[in-house]
């Protein structure tokens, strides 16, 4: 015990002594650890923005389309698949009204368009609009602004109004004039904004609902048609989140049913969720958080021989007074600790200073570039502390080791 | 201990007939039939050649001998940091001929008082620092070892340097203060390897002083030395020659 206390005391003289030497040596483990706690940082970050952004596709929500989103090679499988109506929806709600203890809880049809929206002398491009039901406003879990969703009788009548999203509402915004009541151009077509949807920031960069309308599906039929290909597709909301195979089980039934398949053919639609993207992009996530750290790690591996190197010297210099400590009764154990806890402190040194400067750097990130995802995790201090630690053991073991075997008489003797 | 001359082993007298005459104390080291060989490279170097000799409580003896005798081999023997390459070393009746690298720390610990040529103080630690150091690896606490420590200084006659870093003392004083620390366990043996080899003679003579002090005291001193001055100090003096014991005699 005492020793180990006279072990972090010669450690801490030993570096006070020697203060550029050991400022040099701790270098390399500064970038070392700043370069693996940084990698570290940016995938939790990306981790904590992938997630944010798959949960606006919704824990509760399958997507029911005509093609599966990923992992499409053999598509003459699918190609020749029956449409998606929007019929199908209304008689997926039956089938769940009937249905007792259904998982599902409601069947929204969307036809997806892109249109051109115009609102007087402005015009935005490549808006999704969807056609869609009053049933749709239970998938959104999103606020409103301002206004409201459109009820069943308008959505039914197919009246001439329609729901936008906050980019949308922005673009068309004229200083001065309320959103709700105006009268926009889709596609041509007069209609009326009633509601407009929160921001809900972009989803892997790219769809959200923000740079999307809704408008009642008879409206949007009427004007644009029904859409091909995948451009019909039916939502399903889910009671339970936790109970999402059942559902999907359910759904694949329910669905079967309606298309009248017999037991034995293939299905021939696909249920998709969010689970898809996950499944999709965490093999790309492992590969980058691999290939990082393993590169990251490299750094560190070099600052860690520099420990190893330097504490190399320290027993060449000190051969002397490990022979007379030795010959006061130091035991091996002893030696061995005074070294170990020599390379452990300079790696714990840098490894504070390290966590201390990608602390900063990632402040400094997130005020200057907000939209870079760099979160740094307490686990993450934690975990690279330990690796600092684990640093110098494995740097200082050699020398540390050859320390404690030195013969007393030839280290007395040494010159 | 490099050279091996070709001259005949002269006749070595009966370890028996080197005993002092006075009745010792309790027997704290016997060695019997010693031998320690050394290997260079292809060639084989007999540093002790079947060595004997007792040493009791409160004995003050004198190793001697020309360079490569063998003396500073006895020496590192009788201090427990190197083992026999064949026979027996009994240090306080126990085995040290069979014990591993951590049972000869512990003796050399709390058995043996090492004094330096060279002083061997650590350099960044003050006096008390220094001193304190052979406590550290008994496991003392700090209050105790700091206060055992502090008598040491005193009994050396340091009690005012306490505070001082080794650069800061003179030679002599330096040598004080790796007495001290050789004292401040208590040892059964104070090995002294050319003690006043650093010294001018006047500080020689005063260390020499102290060890007459400590022996006074009862305390158990073996000096090695080349020194005929240094060893006539001693009460009893061995002869080493090629590895054996030339002469055993009381000084």
């Amino acid at each position: 015990m005492y020793e180990l206390t006279e072990a972090c005391r010669i450690a801490l003289a030993q570096i006070h002594a020697h203060k550029l030497r050991s400022v040099l040596t701790a270098l390399g483990v500064i970038i070392g650890i700043t370069a693996v706690t940084l990698m570290g940082a940016a995938i939790h970050g990306m981790d904590v923005s992938f997630d944010r952004s798959l949960t606006l596709l919704g824990n509760d929500v399958l997507y029911l389309d005509k093609w599966p989103w990923f992992n499409v090679t053999d598509w003459w499988n699918y190609i020749n698949r029956p449409q998606l109506r929007p019929e199908n929806a209304a008689a997926l709600n039956r089938i769940i009204a009937q249905t007792p203890n259904s998982n599902l809880e409601v069947a929204a049809p969307v036809c997806v368009y892109m249109v051109t929206v115009k609102a007087g002398p402005k015009e935005v491009s490549g808006v999704f609009l969807d056609g869609t039901t009053s049933l749709f406003s239970a998938l959104l879990n999103d606020d409103f602004t301002a206004g409201r969703f459109f009820t069943a009788e308008e959505s039914d009548a197919g009246r001439q109004v329609v729901v936008v999203g906050a980019d949308v509402a922005d673009a068309l915004a004229l200083p001065g004039q309320p959103a709700i009541g105006r009268t926009l151009t889709l596609g041509g077509q007069p209609f009326r904004v009633i509601g407009v949807l929160a921001r809900e920031g972009p989803f892997l960069g790219r769809f959200s609902y923000d740079n999307q309308a809704f408008l009642p599906l008879p409206a949007a039929r009427k004007y644009f048609g029904t859409p091909k290909g995948g451009g019909t597709g039916i939502r399903v909301k889910v009671k339970d989140e936790t109970r999402l195979d059942e559902a999907t089980d359910e759904l694949i039934g329910a669905m079967r049913r309606v298309r009248g398949q017999l037991p034995g053919e293939r299905d021939n639609f696909s249920i998709n969720q969010q689970q898809a993207f996950k499944s999709q992009l965490e093999p790309v996530k492992h590969g980058i958080a691999v290939v990082g750290l393993f590169i990251t790690g490299l750094a560190l591996f070099v600052g860690a021989i520099g420990i190893m190197n330097i504490t190399f010297v320290s027993v060449k210099e000190r051969t002397r007074e490990i022979g007379t400590r030795k010959a006061l009764g130091a035991r091996r154990r002893t030696i061995l600790l005074q070294f170990l806890i020599e390379a452990v402190s300079i790696c714990m040194i840098g490894g504070l200073i390290g966590v201390a400067t990608t602390s900063g750097l990632a402040v400094f990130v997130g005020h200057s570039l907000p939209k870079l995802p760099l979160s740094l995790s307490p686990v993450l201090i934690v975990v690279s502390l330990l690796v600092s630690v684990l640093t110098g053991i494995f740097a200082g073991f050699a020398p540390a080791w050859g320390a404690s075997r030195l013969d007393p008489v030839d280290a007395l003797r040494y010159e | 201990m490099s050279r091996s001359p070709n001259l005949p082993p002269p006749p070595t007298e009966p370890a028996a007939a080197g005993r002092p005459k006075r009745p010792p104390g309790a027997l704290v080291i016997a060695i019997e039939d010693v031998v320690k060989l050394y290997r260079m490279g292809t060639e084989t170097i007999h540093a002790l050649r079947g060595v004997s000799l007792r040493i009791h409580r409160n004995e003050y003896l004198a190793i001697m001998g020309p360079s490569g005798s063998g003396k500073s081999t006895l020496m590192n023997m009788l201090g427990c940091l190197d083992t026999p390459t064949s026979g027996r070393y009994e240090f306080n009746g126990k085995n040290v001929a069979a014990m591993t690298d951590d049972e000869l720390a512990a003796i050399r610990n709390r058995e043996i008082g090492f004094v330096f040529q060279t002083f061997n103080l650590l350099p960044r630690s003050d006096a008390l620092r220094n001193v304190e150091l052979p406590l550290v690896y008994a496991g003392m606490p700090p209050a105790e070892r700091r206060a055992r420590a502090r008598q040491a200084l005193e009994d050396v006659g340091l009690g005012d340097r306490m505070g001082h870093k080794p650069n800061e003392l003179s030679g002599g004083q330096r040598q004080r203060v790796a007495i001290a620390r050789a004292l401040v366990n208590h040892p059964s043996i104070i090995l002294a390897d050319e003690p006043t080899g650093n010294l001018d003679s006047q500080t020689g003579v005063e260390i020499m002083a102290l060890f007459a002090e400590l022996y006074a005291r009862g305390n158990t001193v073996i000096v090695v030395t080349h020194e005929e001055e240094i060893a006539r100090h001693a009460r009893r003096i061995i002869r080493l020659r090629d590895g054996f014991i030339e002469s055993d005699q009381p000084a």
